[in-house]
């Protein structure tokens, strides 16, 4: 540690790459117990699609605790108006969606997608505001009143739309599946994954190439020095808050389309699997919130083909494996 | 000698005591003051879920641990009972195999997620927490042959505690004593032995060193205290009260199902009623139940009647549906958290130790 | 003649939960030199950095920065406030965003570029001139570098741009004797370009060399104020202030 240093070689920085290994290992895995090399094709692009997902859904709720060590437990909301949105919008433009067209079809679910992701905005402006800001820097406070407001947002979906599940029919031409040799892949699942790396791309983007993402990873890492830098990441959260939940809504029309049914409980049902999510992938790392919902999403489809009724437990077992591994998940971010 | 039951731990506010007496007391006449089914079943639910919650601010409250998979050990304690009872031949055999199996099923997992909170930070230990619970309520509904899925299981319960069980063929004080009245008071007497065992445990050295660990974790085990030690026993404990809370709900219903015992809306109404009642009190729990489940019980009948009254204005008739009870309960938990985080008994005592 | 004071602190008191760090301090920063706040570890020397950048609410006294009112009792500002007036804070812990380069770590704290190729070209040479392993490892994430290095980037990010005043804590802990001689040279050319700084160290030599102005503290008061010269040329003085006859130290 001396006049030595500025002698010493580069090291050579090595990304860690197992996690993403993980990935791959999981496919390999269940290649052989599938036995048909075609249904693997198919279960493994469905569980890429359904990851994709969850990835946009979890990403906002990631950001959002690792900049402000805000834990909000409704995100599911975010998700739940989103899906419900896209029922409403779609229904709405039946003419377009029954065409046999694939453009009119897609140019029915683009405004779905927009009214989703605005609604869900506009509702988490409000929910930062009046539920989450009182709670700053509380975390069982937090957790309860999150909750709370999620009953809150439940309820009001039901007196809006009933309580009952509503049928969310995909469009036309974005049904059934097309032959790839032996393997069936659903259209829809195509669309998903396309919106998922659109969206991977995007965050990736923002994060690593602007100064705005610039200060949301160094925000993550040490809010307090952000600040004594001259920046007010006051402001900075509030829209985090609003992106994130953007982007649960704009995951809600997904899931809701990948469903084809939407629920109230719907933002209940999600919200376990999100907190597997970011607990494999660690709280604060968009990356490793991508690696967590790709294992969750395939290691779904891969049970649910094997053994249905151990769905749940395999996605709980493998947070649990990977926590024994790595108590903060697969990439923690330094300094929390 | 009051003094020495409570285990040290009155009331401490002359408001709050009244209260608490007057819920014993309605408690204790319920089935005389009140006849018929539907009163005896809110306060016989009353009843079980004061000890349900109790437990809980063991957890919670008083040691600062959060948990979502509470109702877990609840449901094991009622599918205990439900099972054995149909398993063997109904009677106390039955309910006594039931408890002791479910007890002995709370405890291993309750032991298996303590471990778990070794290696994870608490945030995490409350997620992982909501993750076994609702895992476990999957399960529950696919092992159809054993626990009668998503219908839940109907059983039979001792010679005793039937509805046709008459002892005595004068009514008594107006009312005809049946086995559903033997049931309620034998739940009474239970729950007042729960209670009060729950105010020793918490009031004992014990429970102090858990409240030391809840303020401060770090302090704790600097002074010599195996945080781990105690939190896993605290763990255990809660869900053996919840496991016997459970049993006993069981024994009332004649039924277990999983929306009955597991569901999620269970978990957060434990959690209203804590909040509001009052954490770290064990009387908040008293307080909290009483009034929650006598609101969820009759709350709709409110709501019917303001509902009539508006139905002219629609949005408003919308918000005063009776199925919308859960909306203004949702909404007077978030006003509790911000305004009462003490809860009822909290504030009450505050107000008495200005005076 | 004195020169004018860029910033000082009357009665300043601050209290962290229970505890009352601050008793009364009261420290004159004057313009255009380097000020070295000393004292033993405990004596409250942190604690009076945070106070002046905001990140600790002084509960009593005033703090004054070029005649503005910053911190007391009735103020409102906060960090970033204090940043943009031109206080730059470099913490004991270096405050380096280990999973940022050493290029982004130096671009956020330059408020003016918008991306990397908007840095001042000249001033990044200037600096690189004293600390060269901040070009070295440009590209590379700020958590793989050792702690000297660190604490070169910290340094590095509060000049980066022109500021006011520079508040720094301990920049020479753990610091190989070579690199102190750096980071000397870089605080006296600072100090030559009327930048004002208030530095926090234990190590007197280091003092010695950097410092025009001098400020011990004790038990949360400053008790005894004075230029740099006299305190070190009287080793009573040092061993009574000090505890410990720092000629001796190298």
């Amino acid at each position: 540690m001396s006049t030595v240093d500025i002698d010493t070689p580069l090291p050579r920085v090595r990304a860690d790459l197992r996690p993403v290994l993980l990935v791959l290992a999981l496919a390999a895995i269940a290649l052989p117990l599938v036995g048909s090399f075609s249904t693997w094709v198919t279960l493994t692009l469905a569980g890429l699609a359904m990851g994709m997902i969850i990835f946009i859904v979890a990403s906002g709720m990631t950001l959002v605790f690792g900049l402000m060590d805000v834990l909000n437990f409704g995100h599911g909301l975010f998700i739940a108006i989103g899906a419900y949105m896209a029922a409403t919008v779609l229904s709405g433009m039946a003419d377009w969606t029954q065409s046999g067209s694939l453009w009119m079809n897609l140019a029915a679910v683009l405004p779905a997608m927009i009214v989703g992701m605005l609604v869900a905005g506009a509702v988490g402006l409000a929910f930062e505001r009046v539920i989450v800001r009182p709670v700053y820097g509380q975390h069982l406070k937090q957790i309860l009143i999150t909750m709370g407001g999620m009953i809150i947002g439940e309820e009001i979906i039901k007196m809006i739309w009933g309580p009952q599940t509503l049928s969310l029919p995909l469009p036309e031409a974005l049904r059934g599946a097309f032959l790839l040799g032996d393997a069936a892949i659903e259209k829809f699942r195509i669309v998903a994954l396309v919106v998922g790396v659109l969206v991977l791309g995007g965050m990736l983007w923002l994060l690593n190439r602007t100064k705005l993402g610039l200060l949301i990873r160094a925000g993550v890492e040490d809010r307090e020095m952000v600040e004594s830098l001259g920046y007010r990441i006051r402001h900075l959260f509030v829209g985090v808050f609003v992106a994130g939940s953007m982007l649960a809504g704009l995951g809600g029309v997904l899931w809701g389309m990948y469903q084809q049914s939407v629920v109230p409980q719907l933002g209940a049902q999600v919200n376990v699997l999100i907190f597997i999510v970011i607990m494999i992938g660690g709280l604060g790392s968009t990356v490793g919130c991508l690696i967590g919902a790709l294992l969750v999403g395939l290691m779904a489809n891969y049970t649910g083909f094997l053994l249905p009724k151990a769905a749940l437990f395999s996605n709980i077992a493998l947070m649990v494996a990977i926590l024994l591994w790595r108590p903060q998940g697969v990439y923690p971010v330094t300094n929390r | 000698m009051s003094f020495r039951l409570l285990s040290g731990d009155p009331p401490r506010s002359p408001l709050l005591a009244l209260a608490l007496i007057a819920i014993v007391a309605l408690l204790a006449t319920a089935p005389f003051l009140f006849p018929g089914p539907k009163s005896l079943a809110v306060a016989a639910k009353i009843l079980v879920f004061v000890i349900l919650v109790a437990s809980y601010d063991l957890l919670l409250g008083y040691t600062g641990i959060v948990s979502f998979a509470h109702t877990m050990f609840f449901g094991i304690g009622a599918y205990g009972v439900a099972i054995a009872s149909i398993r063997m031949e109904p009677g106390w055999t039955a309910v006594f195999a039931g408890v002791g199996a479910g007890l002995a099923v709370s405890l291993a997992f309750a032991l298996l997620i303590g471990l778990a909170s070794l290696r994870v930070r608490a945030i995490f230990y409350a997620m992982i927490t909501l993750a076994v619970a609702a895992a476990f309520q999957t399960l529950v509904s696919q092992l159809s042959d054993l626990t009668g899925g998503e219908d839940g299981l109907n059983f039979k319960v001792p010679q005793m505690l039937r509805p046709a069980f008459r002892p005595f063929s004068e009514p008594v004080f107006g009312v005809t004593i049946d086995g559903r009245i033997i049931t309620y008071y034998l739940i009474a007497a239970v729950c007042v032995v729960l209670f009060l065992m729950l105010l020793r445990i918490v009031n004992s050295p014990f429970g102090r060193v858990l409240q030391a660990i809840r303020e401060n974790p770090f302090r704790a085990e600097a002074i010599g205290y195996r945080t781990v030690l105690y939190r896993s026993l605290s763990n255990l404990l809660a869900a053996a009260f919840a496991t016997l809370a459970g049993a006993m709900y069981a024994l009332w219903l004649r039924y277990n199902g999983p929306d009955t015992s597991l569901s999620f809306e269970i978990m957060l109404n434990i959690l209203l009623m804590l909040v509001i009642g009052g954490m770290g009190t064990m009387y908040g729990a008293v307080v909290g139940a009483s009034l929650f489940v006598f609101a969820q019980s009759y709350l709709q009948d409110g709501l019917h009647l303001i509902h009539d009254a508006v139905t002219g204005v629609a949005p408003l008739a919308l918000l005063f549906e009776p199925d919308r009870w859960l909306l203004w309960l949702g909404i007077l938990f978030v006003v509790s958290v911000y305004y009462f985080p003490t809860g009822i008994a909290g504030r009450l005592r505050e107000f008495a130790r200005r005076r | 003649m004195s020169p004018p004071l860029l910033l000082e602190l009357q009665g300043v008191q601050t209290h962290i939960g229970a505890y009352h760090i601050l008793h009364g301090v009261d420290l004159a920063v004057p313009s255009a030199g380097v000020t070295m706040l000393l004292g033993r570890n405990g004596a409250g020397k942190t604690t009076t950095l945070r106070t002046i950048m905001g990140l600790w609410r002084a509960s009593q006294g005033q703090v004054t920065f070029d005649g503005t009112p910053i911190g007391g009792p009735g103020t409102r500002k906060s960090p970033p406030d204090m940043a943009r007036m031109g206080i730059a804070y470099v913490p004991e812990n270096m405050g380096i965003f280990a999973d940022l380069s050493v290029k982004e770590n130096i671009l956020l704290a330059a408020r003016q570029a918008r991306s990397a190729d908007q840095l001042d070209t000249a001033r990044l040479e200037w600096i690189f001139g004293f600390f060269p392993a901040l070009k070295k490892f440009w590209l590379h994430p700020a958590g793989k570098l050792s702690g000297g290095q660190k604490q070169m980037l910290a340094v590095a990010r509060a000049i980066i741009e022109p500021r006011r005043l520079l508040l720094i804590d301990e920049p020479s802990k753990g610091l190989a004797p070579a690199i102190i001689q750096n980071m000397i040279d870089a605080f006296i050319e600072l100090k030559q370009a009327s930048t004002t700084i208030l530095l926090v160290e234990q190590n007197f030599n280091f003092a010695r060399q950097v410092g025009d102005h001098v400020a011990v503290m004790d038990n949360g008061r400053v008790v005894h104020a004075g230029g740099m010269h006299e305190l070190a040329d009287d080793d009573a003085l040092q061993t009574s202030l000090l505890g410990l006859s720092l000629g001796s130290h190298q």
